[in-house]
């Protein structure tokens, strides 16, 4: 590797502008002549509109329009859409109601839109907002996936009946249950996994622009996926054909997964701006980012697994009731099916797995993908499975893992996911040295000794990244293609720049992906660049999420190069009369092998544009891109181990140590990816201990602010201490797996592991407060 | 936020008076709740008066023994203040853990006791201590300043000035911290002072606001130990109740930081 290669702990390129203020976001950027939205959205969970007086309002300064949901159902503005068609056991297809973008009609979650002023500034349109009498008539509503499912309970949709969405299963439920009736000793666990606030520190915005002359529309707006967010609003939701919307995602403030939906915000700003022709610009403030941001997992289920005599499990029975909210949001469907389900096998030989999961709408804010998105789900259930089982067997728990680790690759599980390759001894080896694994009893006694309850907690991940190839999840039901493109332009003078379908909110990509470049041409990042986010510059992308870029997107980016390089090589042949066979790229120069005969670069590319002298045939320039499709998903893993301290005073959890040995493959740059992975453990972590978004019983939310929601600080997490073992992912040529989510999939379970051994009870559910622990430990 | 009409006041008395021109004005402290408020559109004051460049409002003062800070002293001022170190080493150890640095940098100590949060720590610290509250007007001791959530005994336009303490024996004061808000989802204060009086004072767990804690209070006039509070029971009704902590968890608290403050005030 070079000094700025791959596996180089290369400084991010990016962090110049981030931390001199100099990022531009889309509330950075000022359209002429532009007006300011406001949205008037539902106090109540559920209620009919009545109607709508807007006449107050019209008159007051500075309003523009006040536009109700009536319009753009009358301006047939296409409903919301769910990308991921599951079908349920009884072969029926997934049962949606209607979402359309302001609602019309009815009401079902607090926070969801009716009308929206638009106005000279944001404060005039508050202010008028305050002046729309919406009337509403409340209706009986269900925030809980127990409420809803009741006999009798309110329905939301009449396309739902019961406010079912779907029952889905997967795999082989007669060979389970013949498992079952053979096993030596059943382990049963619930579990609820509890409902998450993504909360990027940037909330979200959106800027429309419409030229009547070109009949044109530009959306700046915050995605994780510009293209994808064209397609929608093209094909979808009526908007404009593609070649008439360009969508920009200029510098975006983190996403999490929140930020690959179309929301109903983007699609009503830019039906306004074509409405009152103007550019309509709106960003969210921090509790409609709470009320309106596709939250996160949300599951409630019940699991037992059979153990033989030998202790090795011999099959595993799953129900999951998941909480999708009041709405089927983008890709809501897949998360607790083929992003979940898939993954229960976890690291383990488990010979027979049925799954059974029932979707359900509530009145509460619409769930969908969030870091991890079905995988933290499922290896939390794994892994409280294995901590119980253990306790249950009374077998030291890393024990019980190793004895049943997968460790014969390629690897078929019974719920459809092959792992294609890993080591997870090494992985548990590497965590159970880093923390001294075999000193802890002695440290729990000397705790015990201080009046501290200390325990340790054991996680053995394993996730689906790198997602996927488009032809396994067109037949699951994808309604996109999950490949990845890129482009390679190197300019006349020789410096390059890489577009990608791939979107930077924090992952760091403006120098991973030079890295690439400098390893390959032996050239300094700073002559490289890398364009995304704006629709009119990159040909098609699908976005960042589920651990995708380094895996698909890099890899595009790869396969580009090496179209760029043949062409390249065969220029610089030509020019230097030897065979194509014979150049080789070094500190970026094309040499002729085992002579001092070399043109540089820069050369090249000059030559590839003056077209001079290029070898008969040939076309001018030098620019290549390319489609790559991957062939399975990759499966980053690893071992999370957390020793603690709880105050059996208090029931305030203390860290004392937190080690993570992950193997993703070959890293690009470790320092990035240990960021990634100290991101991702901070989450997990937050959901073990502080996150939880709370409705009560009507469906109003409880945690709207950061008053009552909480979010992990620094002084609420250890310094963690990270190591890596390798296997090559054998699916790409750079053998990456993709390390963005590992760390919130993991964490949380070896967190609830550990304090559930510090009290000596095993039940506790998500977040592990201070009060609840408190009352575990003094429970009767 | 709604219009409003910001003036910056040199002294009290200017205060006072552009107070009482004020349609419904407000005073401005640190701005730690009045301004996010604002920003929410839960308030909409006409008008808001700016304390915070009054000088004769900053500053901490040591006489024998009574500790005088002043109404606009910053809590990062009365944390890094030597004469507050000295005197009553529990207030700089209260302030630490009040919010975090950008709070800390901002809010004041009039502030905290005016707006009278049910979960704010200085309220515990003044009654514990005895402390009195001095106005433009008149001086009214803690006892009877705090008068349930949100509501003290100052009247409309009434501008606390300073905050007297007399300097105690010991004194201690241990939080548990909101884990979203970081208030004190209970903290507890308690105080020797040096004529033997035993006062504890708990914060963050009330219905009713900042309160005594009479058996906490007997049974360490009895004996001044962290154990003598074991056997106290301390009743879960009329508590504060909420999803980062029940009334029953609160009631534990109240004994757990009231022991651990007896340790730390030694």
């Amino acid at each position: 590797m070079g000094v700025e290669g791959i596996g180089a702990r290369v400084v991010r390129k990016e962090d110049k502008r981030f931390i001199t203020g100099k990022g531009r976001y889309v509330d950075d950027i000022k359209l002429q002549g532009m007006t300011h939205a406001h949205f008037i959205r539902s106090p109540h969970a559920h209620a009919k509109v009545k109607g709508i007086d807007s006449s107050a309002a019209l008159k007051m300064p500075g309003v523009v329009a006040v536009l109700t949901g009536q319009q753009i159902v009358d301006d047939k503005v296409g409903n919301l859409i769910c990308g991921w068609a599951i079908t349920s056991k009884d072969g029926s297809p997934m049962k949606m109601g209607a979402w359309p973008a302001m609602a019309p009609e009815t009401v079902r979650f607090v926070g969801q839109a009716v009308a929206v002023v638009i106005a000279e500034s944001k404060n005039l349109a508050r202010d008028a907002a305050e002046a729309v009498v919406v009337d509403y008539e409340e209706l009986p509503a269900v925030a809980d996936v127990h409420a809803a499912i009741k006999a009798g309970a309110v329905q939301l949709h009449p396309e739902a009946p019961g406010n079912q969405v779907y029952d889905w299963v997967i795999g082989d439920e007669g060979g389970t249950d013949a498992a079952f009736a053979k096993a030596a000793n059943v382990v049963k666990l619930d579990v609820t996994n509890n409902r998450l606030a993504p909360n990027a520190m940037e909330p979200r915005a959106a800027i429309a622009d419409y030229d009547s002359a070109e009949e044109h529309f530009t959306l700046y707006t915050t995605s994780q996926n510009p293209h994808v967010a064209r397609l929608v609003l093209s094909a979808f939701y009526n908007i404009a054909p593609e070649h008439k919307l360009r969508v920009i995602a200029p510098d975006v403030g983190g996403g999490f997964g929140s930020k690959i939906f179309i929301y109903p915000e983007e699609m009503v700003a830019l039906w306004a701006s074509k409405k009152v022709g103007r550019p309509v610009k709106w960003t969210g403030d921090r509790t409609e980012a709470f009320l309106t941001d596709a939250h996160g997992r949300d599951h409630v289920t019940h699991a037992e697994m059979a153990f033989d005599a030998n202790n090795k499990i011999t099959g595993l029975k799953v129900k999951t009731y998941a909480n999708f909210g009041a709405y089927m949001s983008l890709f809501s469907s897949s998360v607790p099916t083929y992003l979940y389900a898939t993954l229960l096998s976890g690291q383990y030989n488990i010979p027979a797995i049925h799954a059974e999961v029932i979707g359900v709408y509530t009145n509460t804010t619409p769930v969908d993908a969030y870091r991890g998105a079905g995988r933290p789900e499922a290896s939390y259930l794994i892994e409280r499975l294995m901590e119980t089982a253990a306790r249950q067997l009374k077998v030291d728990p890393a024990a019980l893992r190793r004895a049943n680790f997968i460790t014969e690759f390629p690897h078929q599980t019974p719920v459809i996911m092959a792992y294609d390759v890993g080591d997870f001894n090494a992985s548990l080896d590497a965590a159970m040295k880093a923390i001294d694994y075999a000193g802890f009893a002695d440290r729990k006694a000397k705790a015990k000794a201080d009046g501290k309850l200390r325990g340790i907690g054991v996680s053995c991940y394993i996730e689906a990244c790198g997602i996927a190839p488009s032809k396994a999840v067109g037949s699951l039901g994808a309604g996109v293609g999950l490949w990845e493109s890129a482009e390679v332009r190197v300019n006349p003078v020789g410096t390059i720049e890489i577009l990608t379908g791939s979107h930077s909110h924090g992952q760091g990509h403006e120098t991973t992906f030079c890295q690439l470049v400098a390893e390959r041409l032996g050239i300094p990042i700073s002559q490289v660049s890398i364009v995304h986010g704006d629709t009119d510059k990159v040909q098609f992308g699908m976005g960042t999420y589920g651990s995708r870029s380094a895996a698909v997107g890099l890899t595009a980016i790869l396969k580009a190069m090496e179209k760029m390089e043949s062409k390249a090589k065969k220029i610089a042949a030509h020019a230097l009369e030897a065979s194509e066979a014979d150049i080789v790229i070094e500190n970026g120069e094309f040499k002729v092998t085992g002579t001092d005969k070399a043109i540089a670069l820069p050369m090249v590319a000059l030559a590839a544009y003056t077209a001079h002298n290029l070898p008969d045939g040939m076309e001018p320039g030098l620019k290549e891109s390319a489609f790559y499709d991957p062939t399975n998903f990759t499966f980053p893993a690893g071992t999370y181990i957390c020793e603690l301290e709880v105050d059996p005073g208090t029931g305030k959890t203390s860290f004392v140590n937190f080690v993570a040995a992950d193997d993703f493959g070959r890293l690009i740059n470790p320092m990035i990816v240990e960021g990634q992975v100290h991101g991702g453990l901070v989450q997990g972590i937050g959901q073990a201990l502080l996150e939880h978004a709370i409705y009560d019983a009507s469906g109003q939310p409880v945690t709207a602010s950061f008053m009552d929601y909480a979010m992990p600080r620094a002084d609420d997490v250890p310094s963690f201490n990270l190591s890596h073992t390798t296997t090559l992912c054998p699916g790409n040529p750079l053998g990456i797996k993709g390390c963005g989510e590992a760390g919130a999939i993991g964490a949380s379970a070896a967190v609830i592991n550990a304090i559930t051994d510090a009290i000596g009870k095993n039940n506790l559910e998500m977040p592990a407060t201070p009060d609840r622990v408190w009352r575990t430990i003094h429970a009767a | 936020m709604y219009q409003t009409t910001y003036h910056r006041a040199s002294s009290v008395d200017e205060a006072a008076s552009l107070f009482a021109k004020g349609n419904e004005a407000k005073f401005l402290a640190g701005g730690q709740t009045l301004l996010p408020v604002m920003k929410q559109r839960l308030a909409s004051p006409s008008d808001v008066i700016d304390l915070g460049k009054i000088k004769e409002l900053q500053g901490v003062e040591l006489s024998g023994d009574v500790l005088t800070i002043k109404a606009g002293t910053t809590y990062f001022d009365i944390m890094q203040s030597g004469d507050v170190k000295k005197a009553i080493p529990a207030i700089a150890h209260l302030t630490s853990v009040l919010g975090d640095p950008a709070v800390r940098y901002r809010g004041t100590i009039g502030g905290s006791i005016a707006n009278n949060d049910p979960a704010a720590d200085f309220p515990a610290a003044l009654l514990a201590l005895g402390a009195t509250v001095k106005t433009h007007k008149r001086s009214i001791a803690a006892e009877n300043f705090f008068q349930g959530l949100f509501t003290t005994a100052l009247e409309d336009g009434e501008i606390i000035t300073a905050v007297s303490f007399p300097v105690p024996e010991k004194a201690g004061y241990e939080k548990m911290r909101h884990p979203a808000s970081r208030f004190a989802l209970t903290g507890v204060f308690v105080a020797k002072t040096k004529s033997g009086e035993i006062r504890v004072a708990a914060t963050g767990a009330s219905q009713s606001g900042v309160m005594r804690v009479p058996a906490i209070e007997a049974a360490l006039k009895a004996n001044w130990s962290p154990s003598a509070i074991d056997g106290v029971s301390i009743s879960a009704s009329n508590l504060l109740a909420d999803i980062h902590g029940t009334a029953e968890y609160r009631a534990n608290l109240i004994k757990v930081m009231a022991q651990r403050a007896v340790k730390a005030a030694g």
